[in-house]
């Protein structure tokens, strides 16, 4: 008997039609004079906005994430990489990414659709070589932009105008690679849509804090990832609004995600994206995740505030503020990047364990589920120290190994084995239907 | 009341039969290739032993890497939790676990009430487990039952580099050719395969009392090389390879009283 009604979401179907439409307009992109570019989703995406309304840009992550949920493309990219000599060790997406290009084949059908220039952020190691490799390979114009400049709480005037000052060169440099007269107005606008979708975002994941929560983690992956695909488009944020409608809507009808919600737990980094159904396997026990640090603050903005809860983080439009000229869109959009949870547990575990703990508080969480993610070097940095610092406080924590893009690396066996374990541990059996 | 549980381990099965807490009987078979035969043969074995019919029985629940695979089982639970009640039921003492198996190595932190409060399992290496010195007392040429013995006649330690137990059979082939004595290498591989069991409870918190359990615990080289890498004593429950089928046994127990 289910304890809650559940019901799918309206918006589903648009979310979809939403991801499918960027993937084509990247595609055909070429078809109406418009440009294509290529880079990270953390690599600042509203500077290109300026060049123009026909820009159209390809995340590498959500990509390699893409072609990791088709086993058996996914495969076929890893071979490829590996033929070329690269090891087997290195970031997963980025193989897939890479094989792709390899293979000349697009996941979404088709050839591999050439980009007109590389522009990317250096978030870790990975992600600088990465982009480096296209651009010899394909011969393309590259632009990176150095953002290692610290955790967010130590951040100056000095730090901030080491990025901005770089975000001034790529708009000079994309000017000249494109020939294009860049539009500070059109930077403007993609600066307040992306400050209106990740706030929007972050928001709609604090309506999880509800219980029963409106949203699993395996759903949300579907909803967080028009974040990292164009997060600086006003389509985007719109989606995001009627989203956070929607999701307010269940809450207020106490409609769930999952009708037996028994248990809520977080998941930690990239999940392996081949594998989802363990997140459906939980279910079984009644146990939901309800996110994790990953989906809400890889594309979530967030602040404290003033009773010391996390929140959406205000934005320059809510706070009054009008923004007038390049300079400040662009010190704005650095300011705004740069104080995303996900960016600062590159510098300190500690960092990602305090706000995983201030998640559990939060949400109210019942246990934390860690995934040894041997495809991503940053987001797996520090993870046993996570481990341990979780585990001081009582909070019952479970690991698994796993690879968010190479499923040769998941033993779905074992995993499920490790969940029973844990479940057992959370005093919860299987339900029978 | 009379409960049964079924540990159906990679390697072998082991029944178990426990009346109002106390062992009536107890048997084990190879699981091979036909762990439900197996498993069924050593039910019988344990039936006959104690002179009981499979009627007898108000409960069987199961545990182990097959254990959804166990024939008659009501129920199951995880090897993580069987071994919790199985070494508390006997030794309330313990608070730490380590089970060390054909192929995995498990450390489990529990209560006095044998509750699991966290635990930790050897993630895709089986240089932590029994395959490990099976393969390198093969790479020896010592039969596996002396191999414990002879490495607690060496006194000499040498690190074994390899992180891996495939490597380290090639490291062990080079330690003969350069005539390093059988024991000496013996306590070099117990050695290995403790310092990655240590390093795994450390997961978890070493916390007196500590006990040992699984098929590698009747291996007195590892015991003396793990006593040593944990800077403990560990105890050893009689019978420790059958703790997880007590484990399943008891649960099976409590449950059928509840129900």
């Amino acid at each position: 008997m289910a304890e809650y009604k559940t019901e799918p979401l309206k918006c589903w179907n648009k979310a979809k039609e939403l991801r499918l439409k960027y993937y084509k307009d990247y595609q055909e992109a070429h078809k109406k004079g418009g440009i294509r570019w290529t880079g990270g989703a953390w690599a600042l995406d509203a500077v290109p906005a300026g060049l123009g309304r026909d820009v159209y840009n390809i995340t590498g992550e959500p990509y390699g994430a893409s072609i990791a949920f088709d086993k058996k493309f996914s495969l076929e990219c890893m071979e490829a990489t590996e033929a070329k000599g690269w090891a087997r060790d290195l970031c997963s997406y980025m193989r897939n990414y890479w094989g792709s290009m390899y293979l000349n084949k697009f996941a979404f059908g088709g050839e591999y659709p050439e980009p007109d220039f590389c522009y990317q952020d250096h978030i870790c190691c990975s992600h600088a070589k990465w982009y480096q490799h296209v651009a010899e390979y394909k011969k393309t114009p590259y632009f990176c932009v150095d953002v290692s400049v610290g955790p967010y709480n130590e951040l100056d005037e000095n730090r901030l105008m080491f990025v901005v000052n770089q975000l001034h060169e790529a708009i000079e440099w994309m000017e000249k690679t494109t020939g294009r007269k860049y539009q500070d107005e059109l930077l403007i606008e993609a600066v307040e849509n992306e400050c209106r979708s990740t706030s929007t975002w972050a928001e709609i994941c604090c309506l999880n804090m509800a219980k029963p929560a409106p949203l699993d983690e395996k759903t949300m992956y579907s909803l967080y990832v028009h974040g990292t695909l164009a997060k600086h488009k006003k389509e985007v944020a719109d989606f995001y609004e009627e989203l956070r409608d929607e999701v307010k809507y269940r809450v207020e009808n106490n409609i769930a995600a999952l009708p037996n919600e028994k248990c809520r737990l977080m998941s930690d980094t990239q999940p392996p994206w081949g594998f989802l159904k363990v997140f459906r396997y939980l279910e079984k026990y009644g146990a939901i995740s309800i996110g994790s640090l990953y989906t809400f603050g890889l594309i979530g903005i967030w602040e404290t505030k003033p009773d010391g809860a996390w929140g959406p983080r205000t934005t320059p439009m809510q706070k009054g503020e009008k923004i007038t000229n390049r300079d400040q869109a662009l010190r704005i959009l650095a300011d705004w990047n740069l104080s995303k949870p996900e960016w600062q547990h590159f510098y300190d575990p500690d960092l990602k364990t305090e706000m995983m703990l201030q998640i559990v508080k939060q949400w109210k969480l019942d246990g934390v589920m860690l995934h040894l993610n041997r495809g991503c070097e940053g987001l797996t940095c520090g993870i046993m120290e996570n481990r341990l610092g979780i585990a001081k406080t009582g909070t019952p924590i479970m690991t698994f190994e796993g690879n968010m893009g190479d499923e040769r690396e998941f033993d779905e066996k074992q995993v499920m084995t490790r969940i029973d374990s844990f479940m057992e541990t959370l005093g919860l059996q299987m339900m029978t239907v | 009341m009379i409960t049964a549980g079924i540990d159906m381990g990679a390697k072998f099965i082991k029944v178990l039969l426990l009346k109002d807490g106390e062992i009536m009987a107890k048997a084990q078979e190879m699981a091979g290739f036909e762990p439900v035969e197996a498993a069924e043969k050593a039910f019988s074995k344990a039936l006959s032993e104690s002179r009981l019919s499979k009627e007898d029985v108000n409960a069987i629940f199961a545990t182990g890497a097959g254990r959804k695979a166990a024939p008659f089982a009501q129920d199951s639970i995880t090897e993580v939790g069987a071994a919790a009640r199985g070494v508390t039921h006997s030794h309330p003492s313990v608070r730490t676990i380590i089970e060390v198996g054909a192929e995995e190595g498990r450390a489990v932190k529990c209560n006095e009430q044998g509750k699991v409060e966290d635990f930790a399992i050897n993630e895709k290496c089986a240089a932590g487990a029994g395959s490990f010195t099976e393969a390198m007392s093969r790479a020896l040429e010592v039969p596996l039952d002396e191999f414990g013995r002879i490495s607690l006649t060496s006194s000499k330690s040498i690190p074994m580099n390899a992180q891996c137990a495939v490597f380290a059979e090639s490291e062990v082939v080079s330690l003969v050719h350069a005539k390093t004595p059988k024991a000496d290498i013996a306590r070099a591989v117990h050695d290995a395969i403790a310092s990655r069991i240590v390093s795994m409870v450390r997961r978890v918190g070493i916390n007196n009392d500590v006990a040992l359990i699984g098929g590698v615990s009747y291996n007195p080289g590892f015991v003396d090389s793990l006593n040593r890498g944990l800077e403990t004593t560990v105890i050893i429950p009689e019978n420790a390879e059958y703790t997880g089928a007590l484990g399943a046994a008891i649960v099976a127990a409590e449950r059928n009283k509840n129900d």
